[in-house]
């Protein structure tokens, strides 16, 4: 049965002073057609929904289908509702909130220009080992270190190097899967 | 072969016929020209010229509604496509099935900003269920079939198909709609077995149950209508409808409890605030049937069957919710509720019956009579008293004619009524009954209509006339946009902001202008005489019946109130009026 029936109760009993926002990592595969992601974008702009992070690319090009993962946040019922809302657009295959499946991987890659001599730069260089972030352009005055993982270890980084020269940053957005032999469903 | 290479515009007109389509409302313009030019050439498909492209769509809307059918609708690129918008919206709020097609400047020049270009598929991106650009006339003949399936499949709405004018031109392979649905979009039409069960035992458990029906179980078709009867002779279940869903159960029935919502009836609106469960067939807990959400039926289980699932616990949270078609769901509770031969208990049965009773005892469509003025609901009356033997289909405008309308009209069957009730388009009415009129053409077609709202798109009065099509339009003329007048004496103090209609034409020059009938009547005892005039006469009919002009919309729910805080329409004082809303109240709509 859906997951909807066990919740009991009806608008009387609920107390909607204090809802609690939470964050979602939702994955949507899509058909990568013209406009597909204005289609998204426009969903969540129209219904006055949060976008924290998206990505998309195409993952099948034999099919062009694309996967669109996007972090949202809202009360349990607004991230129910846009779930729904986006399984009856016409070009969405399928739906998974990987937050509420859990067992879900999610990572994040970050570049990022750290600018300094002398101390700043030999820590930033230290800091950057202790991340695992990789340097992936080197001169005598700056660096530019690659970074993955978590967001909030990509977070933790990037204000570490804020007193250190910090630049400039450029993230790509959060990509998420499911642990496990499974597949989405397409 | 060598027979399906034609040409894109060859294409369109070869899908429009093998989807049966025979009526397809448009205005032409440069980027359609190839499509007109087949029209030109063909017998199959009838086009249907309008005057202003909102009157097209709101056509293809009666056209869709009174017929089950998907209304087709043909716009040139630019001005074509953006007045276009408005029935496109009307469309989706109200999930009624069309295909809009519009021209489009050619491919080489989309983005040049090149004249009557607009970005036909980002305008109506969140208008329509689902729009196309085509870009290659390969591609042509799947996607119009492809968008029939869509608009008329789940949840119906409208779908554009953005074609530019090298497409139309260019060859390419047609293939048939046999087989053609999208690749991946499969509305759920049958609802799960479990639900169902729960559904019916919830039911058969209820003390108080109430049936809550909408415009779903008329998109679902005259079969859900049909099963709906069948469910309440069943189990007596008193039942009510919101805008949308009159006449799926007939108003003659003796479990029907009238409209609910806003301007419902007391019985309607008192029983879904005290039953104990609250069965929603086909409607999506909209803002004017709810009331003040968090005293919304506070001691009730939910029940809600509805084929969108986005609709469920969007704004009410449900107990039980049944995603599939109205149609299916109702034959599965009914074979569920016999097999296990079920009934509700007699004793309390009778007690909420008997309740219900003491409520329509209120009367709360009583209203002041009078001799000398033609009370609107009196004329509405008046309308249904003479028009119910006959085969007869409205349409309405936005306002309060339109509250009236659904309140003293009574309704028997589905596909017979047809309103704006999600956007609330004035201007609908008109246009609306001039495409149920050519649907159906030897009904009789009336358009209940507003003094504001019936100048909103009058000009289609001129397509009425070209295609002999002798709707009614009945103008209920108060001189006042009634509603807004209503809401500002309701909140702003009586202060009358530009409610007035100022310098309104003179309805029967006007209908004789356009090469119709005008009438008109300002006296209660001219009436009756009147209006079978307008029956009788075989020709576009303007109707100019003065009513009073003060005269408010009651009972009502004011904003922001619950269910049993209505008020009442004799019994409100003046000052009543003016502080019927609180502050929360008014700031909403």
């Amino acid at each position: 049965m859906n997951v909807l029936q066990a919740a009991p109760g009806s608008a009387y009993f609920l107390d909607p002073s204090k809802p609690e926002i939470e964050t979602h990592t939702l994955a949507v595969i899509v058909d990568n057609e013209p406009g597909v992601l204005a289609r998204v974008i426009g969903l969540f702009s129209g219904r006055g929904y949060n976008i924290d992070s998206l990505t998309v690319s195409e993952t099948q090009h034999e099919k062009h289908v694309s996967r669109i993962t996007i972090v949202t946040s809202g009360t349990a019922a607004v991230i129910v509702q846009i779930k729904h809302q986006l399984e009856r657009m016409v070009p969405v295959h399928s739906v998974a909130d990987l937050t509420v499946q859990g067992q879900a991987i999610t990572r994040e890659l970050a570049m990022v220009k750290v600018a300094g001599t002398g101390e700043k730069r030999v820590e930033a260089l230290r800091l950057a080992d202790a991340f695992r972030a990789r340097v992936i352009d080197a001169g005598t005055t700056s660096f530019i270190f690659e970074i993955t993982g978590k967001s909030d270890k990509v977070e933790q980084f990037i204000s570490l190097m804020v007193p250190l020269g910090l630049v400039e940053v450029a993230r790509t957005g959060v990509a998420g899967i499911t642990r496990g032999p499974e597949g989405m469903k397409e | 072969m060598a027979t399906t290479e034609m040409t894109g515009a060859e294409i369109v007109l070869k899908a429009l016929a093998d989807q049966g389509v025979e009526h397809v409302f448009g205005y032409p313009g440069g980027a359609v020209l190839p499509i007109y030019d087949e029209i030109f050439q063909q017998e199959k498909v009838k086009h249907i010229l309008v005057r202003h492209e909102q009157g097209a769509t709101h056509m293809a809307e009666g056209y869709a509604r009174s017929t089950g059918k998907c209304g087709v609708v043909l716009v040139t690129s630019g001005p074509g496509a953006t007045n276009a918008v408005t029935g496109l919206t009307d469309a989706l709020m109200d999930s009624i099935p069309m295909v809009c097609l519009t021209g489009q400047v050619p491919t080489h020049l989309i983005g040049n900003d090149a004249f009557q270009e607009c970005d036909t598929v980002g305008i109506t991106r969140p208008c329509t269920k689902h729009n196309y650009l085509v870009k290659d006339v390969n591609d042509l003949a799947r996607i119009l079939h492809e968008a029939f399936y869509v608009a008329t499949h789940g949840r119906p709405g409208p779908v554009v198909v953005d074609i530019p004018k090298d497409v139309q031109f260019a060859t390419g392979r047609y293939v048939g709609p046999k087989n053609i649905e999208h690749k991946t979009y499969r509305p759920k039409v049958k609802p799960d077995q479990n639900a169902i069960r729960a559904a019916v035992e919830l039911i058969a458990s209820a003390k108080r149950p109430v049936l809550y029906t909408g415009g779903g179980v008329i998109n679902s078709g005259t079969t859900a209508s049909k099963l709906l009867r069948e469910f309440v002779a069943l189990t007596n279940i008193p039942i009510t409808s919101t805008l949308m869903g009159l006449g799926a159960y007939p108003a003659s029935g003796k479990n029907w409890l009238g409209m609910l919502g806003m301007h419902g009836m007391y019985e309607a609106n008192m029983a879904m605030h005290d039953c104990d469960v609250m069965i929603n067939i086909g409607a999506r807990f909209d803002d004017r049937i709810t009331g003040r959400l968090n005293a919304f039926s506070p001691g009730s289980k939910k029940i809600h069957i509805d084929i969108d699932p986005s609709s469920i616990n969007k704004t009410v949270r449900v107990d039980i919710p049944v995603v599939g078609d109205v149609a299916h769901a109702l034959e599965d509770m009914i074979r569920v509720w016999k097999s296990k031969s079920l009934s509700l208990d007699k004793k309390a049965m009778d007690a909420w019956w008997k309740q219900i009773d003491g409520w329509r005892a209120r009367d709360c469509l009583k209203y002041r009579k009078n001799a000398d003025v033609i009370m609107p609901q009196y004329a509405i009356e008046r309308l249904y008293e003479l028009t119910k033997h006959m085969d007869t289909y409205i349409t309405t405008e936005v306002g309060q004619h339109q509250m009236w309308a659904a309140q003293f009209y009574k309704f028997e069957d589905p596909n017979r009524w047809m309103t704006s009730g999600g956007l609330g388009t004035m201007g609908y009415g008109l246009p609306a009954a001039v495409g149920v009129q050519m649907a159906h053409p030897k009904s009789l077609v009336i358009d209940i209509a507003g003094d504001a709202s019936v100048q909103m798109t009058a000009q289609e009065m001129s397509t009425a006339v070209q295609y002999r099509l002798p709707v009614k339009i009945f103008i209920l003329n108060n001189q006042y946009m009634g509603m807004v007048r209503q809401w500002q004496q309701l909140l702003h103090g009586n202060r009358l902001s530009e409610s007035y209609s100022e310098a309104l034409p003179d309805f029967v020059k006007l209908a004789e202008a356009y090469g119709c009938v005008g009438i008109r009547c300002d006296k209660p005892a001219d009436l009756d005489g009147k209006i079978k005039q307008m029956i009788e006469t075989p020709h576009p009919v303007i109707f100019d019946c003065r009513v009073a002009s003060l005269a408010n919309c009651f009972p009502m729910i004011p904003s922001g109130k619950a269910h049993n805080e209505m008020l009442m329409g004799e019994d409100v004082p003046d000052e009543e009026v003016g502080t019927a809303i609180d502050a929360k109240g008014k700031m909403l709509v």
